[in-house]
């Protein structure tokens, strides 16, 4: 049963944080890369107040696999590496705490583009 | 009339009839779930896996990478993504989606200007908004944490 309630809330917490940038593309001009942008931006944000890691906490993987979560790793790593060094910590936290995900999405991008073909668009 | 497939799905694209507000929410709404779901799900394997809470977080997050750029690859994710809208593209599917997509289109154009500066269409935005937000946020709390 708890491990029920568990992916329920991850499954509503997540379902919601897209829902909300459904109704922002239909309603607004945000076209998906502008929401991209806010949804990270938004996640460093609710990150640097203290908000997202009680959303962490409340639903485990529906707020870190949004991109809101990768906004989200960036304030943590930043804090952490502040609280570390200093300054200059400002200046590598961020990168650092996200490099894993980054490395792999641009490196897998790239096997990608020397495997597959571009097809036309249907 | 001669036009070329960009062209031509711009017009279709502005003749088509848009599906209703409600319909894209619960379609974004069940699949945003469920990604989630896995996301969660891959989280807890990978601690099982004996990575820490933040490492078994960055694994679930390259697992899922994986999957979307390897659908997109094979060309199934567009056709996913057309009913789901912001429930593939609001995980870190829909940027690892917008990547490898860019990627693989540009590939013509060369690796180095096409593949190489191409693939930050999307991903560049992104990744300098977050970092610059993220120095902002660094330079605030360290004035704060000295005060």
């Amino acid at each position: 049963m708890d491990m029920f309630l568990e992916y329920l809330k991850a499954f509503i917490v997540g379902g919601l944080l897209c829902v909300i940038a459904q109704i922002l593309i239909d309603k607004t001009k945000l076209n998906p890369a502008r929401i991209l942008v806010s949804y990270v931006v938004a996640g460093v944000f609710l990150g640097a107040i203290g908000a997202y890691d009680k959303l962490v906490d409340f639903a485990g993987g529906g707020a870190t696999t949004p991109l809101t979560g990768f906004g989200y790793t960036i304030s943590k790593g930043v804090r952490n590496a502040v609280d570390a060094e200093g300054l200059i910590g400002a200046l590598k936290g961020g990168v650092t705490a996200t490099a894993g995900g980054i490395t792999a999405a641009l490196f897998l991008g790239l096997l990608a583009s020397l495997i597959f073909k571009s097809k036309p668009k249907k | 009339m001669n036009i070329d497939n960009k062209t031509y799905k711009k017009y279709a694209d502005a003749r088509a009839k848009k599906s209703p507000i409600w319909k894209n929410c619960i379609w974004a709404f069940c699949s945003g779930g469920i990604i989630c779901s896995i996301g969660h799900f891959l989280r807890g394997m990978w601690m099982r896996f004996g990575l820490n809470g933040d490492n078994a977080g960055m694994m679930a997050s390259v697992t899922l990478i994986f999957a979307a750029i390897l659908l997109t690859g094979i060309g199934v994710f567009d056709n996913i993504a057309k009913h789901t809208g912001a429930g593939t593209l609001v995980p870190i599917t829909g940027f690892a989606n917008a990547i490898a997509s860019s990627a693989i289109d540009t590939r013509s154009e060369g690796y180095v200007l096409g593949v190489g500066a191409k693939i930050f269409t999307i991903a560049g935005p992104v990744i300098l908004y977050g970092i610059s937000a993220g120095v902002v946020y660094g330079l605030i709390y360290f004035a704060i944490t000295v005060i």
